[in-house]
């Protein structure tokens, strides 16, 4: 893909930072009880989060529903200004100066769509030449572009109503990508999606990062997405970071225990060996918790039992993340 | 500049697409207008002079708001804004380069060139085979009643948008097209002409903005002394003075309502 933007060379680790937030904070004010006894009560929807993006990074920013994910999104985008905290986007102040960031980043929202609800695909792409200033022929050329790796052709000119979800998303990527933004801002871009639609939008945002350099934060509970797409991870957790860092430390940053599953010759009462806690039995499969080293449960396992096979399973990601919240929640944040 | 342009006509285009909704429209307001200028004839056979209008320029009023009941919107339809306000969507609104107010008076222009070419005109056009209306032979005067017809439409959109902002505070702004979708059309001279209201209070109904949306352009088109200054050019100036500082606040108000934002939904 050719760019519109000019080259600023390659970004280093010195390069201004995308996105840079310190001590981020929002609180929102409510009000509960029963009228003329109502009292106000501030929430912190976001708590001092301390955040830097480099050119070039794609962040995948995690939390369970309420962490304040969404809260954090619309900061960073100008659409919610921030209680406390210091927070510059492409070195802009994103609530003071959302109009001109907006000419910098890209949005996409996965439940929500920027497109013209009655009009043909077509016409609010159109429109995006004229909202966003840019060179009639860098627009054709870019959309051309899009056009052909997101497939938009067959439903260019179907109004967007009758785009299915899948359509619907491609085309609001395009209209997001047009003025070829600094950084995308993706809010569950695969939400909804089936699996060939998905890895669709996910192939097509590695390239946009590889021969682009654009920079791309999505949230997202699909952690396909994370594995597929994101080198560093954020994890937010009750409006405060959890964990900040590579997807491999997240995995070490929780004991996640390894899993052997063994299917025995004939169903049996659990397993209790040395090192593997039996977790659940189905017939003649059970799955041992590990505790140590593989290979001496299963000599203590095949030792008592006839096994017939045996599976290791790694723990994955959304293991992971499952057991970072659990843990944030236990120990009552970090 | 370019970008209004764009959403100017695409308001014109989707208004477009309903032409059976246009065609009853028509019908409505042609059919409302007949049942309100036979009342007011048999109110002027009674008294045929009531604070300066004779039976003649009260037809022609009420005729004038039904030309301009869908331009103004006076009883809605609301903004769409307003919905988006309530879903959030207006979160993705927020995120153009473009001002709020700015993108949605471009399409309500949309809207109402749309409403008034292929709705309003036709309904006076069916008034004027209908009744005797008092239709001015100067065309300056026409002129000044285009002029007076385009601001009716900029007051009303910078009220309409008012009502709406209103949801960024209250969350929803139904509760506000209830009261205004009661009042604006007694207060702007659409139910009635304000001229039949004792003398003091039409005086004071006349300097509201409501009064800009029908009642001024209606003692244009008819010539009234009673229009600030006494001339037509008052009344313009009046209705100028509405849009200028309604849009003023709208924009004020939207900065207010943007740096306090609570954008609805996750």
């Amino acid at each position: 893909m050719t760019s519109v933007r000019e080259s600023t060379g390659p970004a280093g680790p010195d390069a201004e930072p995308v996105v840079e937030a310190v001590g981020l904070g929002r609180d929102f004010v409510l009000t509960e009880g029963p009228f003329l006894r109502r009292r106000r009560r501030t929430v912190s929807a976001v708590d001092g989060v301390t955040l830097t993006v480099r050119p070039g990074e794609i962040v995948g920013y995690l939390g369970p529903n309420g962490a304040g994910k969404s809260s954090t999104m619309k900061m960073l985008t100008g659409i919610l200004a921030p209680t406390r905290g210091h927070l510059r986007v492409t070195g802009l102040e994103p609530s003071r100066q959302r109009t001109r960031l907006a000419g910098r980043i890209g949005v996409v929202f996965g439940q929500r769509t920027t497109l013209w609800w009655d009009l043909p695909l077509r016409d609010s792409l159109a429109l995006t030449r004229h909202m966003y200033r840019i060179p009639a022929a860098d627009h054709a050329r870019r959309l051309a572009e899009l056009t052909e790796l997101l497939e938009l052709g067959p439903f260019l000119a179907t109004p967007v109503r009758q785009l299915s979800l899948g359509q619907r998303m491609r085309g609001d990527l395009t209209a997001a990508l047009l003025h070829a933004p600094r950084l995308l801002v993706l809010d569950e871009p695969t939400i909804g999606l089936d699996v060939v639609s998905k890895s669709t939008i996910r192939e097509f945002l590695l390239r946009l990062n590889t021969e682009e350099g654009t920079t791309i934060l999505l949230t997202t509970h699909d952690l396909g997405d994370v594995e597929r797409l994101c080198e560093r991870v954020v994890v937010i957790d009750r409006g405060s970071l959890a964990y900040d860092g590579g997807l491999d430390g997240l995995r070490a940053s929780v004991p996640t225990p390894r899993v052997l599953v063994v299917d025995l010759a004939a169903p049996a009462p659990p397993i209790g060996v040395e090192g593997g806690r039996c977790v659940r039995v189905d017939g003649p499969r059970q799955w041992l918790e590990l505790s140590e080293n593989p290979a001496a449960v299963i000599s203590r396992v095949a030792q008592r039992h006839e096994v017939v096979d045996l599976t290791l399973r790694e723990p994955d990601i959304e293991g992971v993340v499952a057991a970072l919240y659990r843990g944030t929640v236990a120990s009552g944040g970090v | 500049m370019r970008v209004h342009c764009a959403v100017y006509a695409r308001g014109l285009r989707r208004y477009s697409t309903y032409r059976a909704a246009t065609l009853a429209g028509i019908l409505t307001n042609s059919v409302f207008g007949a049942i309100s200028a036979t009342v007011m004839l048999a109110l002027f056979a009674a008294r045929p002079q009531i604070n300066g209008y004779d039976a003649g320029d009260a037809v022609t009023q009420v005729f004038v708001g039904q030309t301009l009941i869908a331009v103004v919107a006076v009883m809605g339809p609301p903004l769409e804004l307003g919905e988006r306000v309530r879903s959030g969507d207006v979160g993705t609104d927020l995120l153009r380069p473009v001002s709020l107010q700015g993108w949605w008076l471009s399409e309500d222009l949309g809207r109402a060139t749309f409403q008034l070419v292929f709705r309003g005109v036709p309904t006076f056009a069916v008034g004027a085979l209908l009744f005797d209306l008092v239709l001015p032979a100067d065309p300056v005067r026409w002129a000044a009643v285009l002029v007076s017809a385009v601001l009716a439409v900029l007051v009303s959109f910078s009220l309409r948008y008012l009502y709406e902002l209103a949801g960024f505070w209250i969350m929803d702004s139904r509760g506000i097209w209830a009261v205004a979708g009661l009042l604006g059309p007694v207060a702007a001279g659409m139910l009635l002409p304000l001229t039949l209201f004792p003398p003091a209070l039409a005086d004071v109904l006349r300097l509201l903005p409501w009064a800009s949306m029908v009642q001024i352009p209606a003692e244009i088109l008819l010539g009234k002394d009673t229009l600030p200054g006494g001339t037509a050019l008052g009344g313009l100036a009046l209705q100028a003075g509405w849009a200028a500082a309604l849009l003023a606040l709208g924009a004020w108000t939207t900065d207010r309502a943007t740096r306090r934002v609570v954008v609805q939904g996750g």
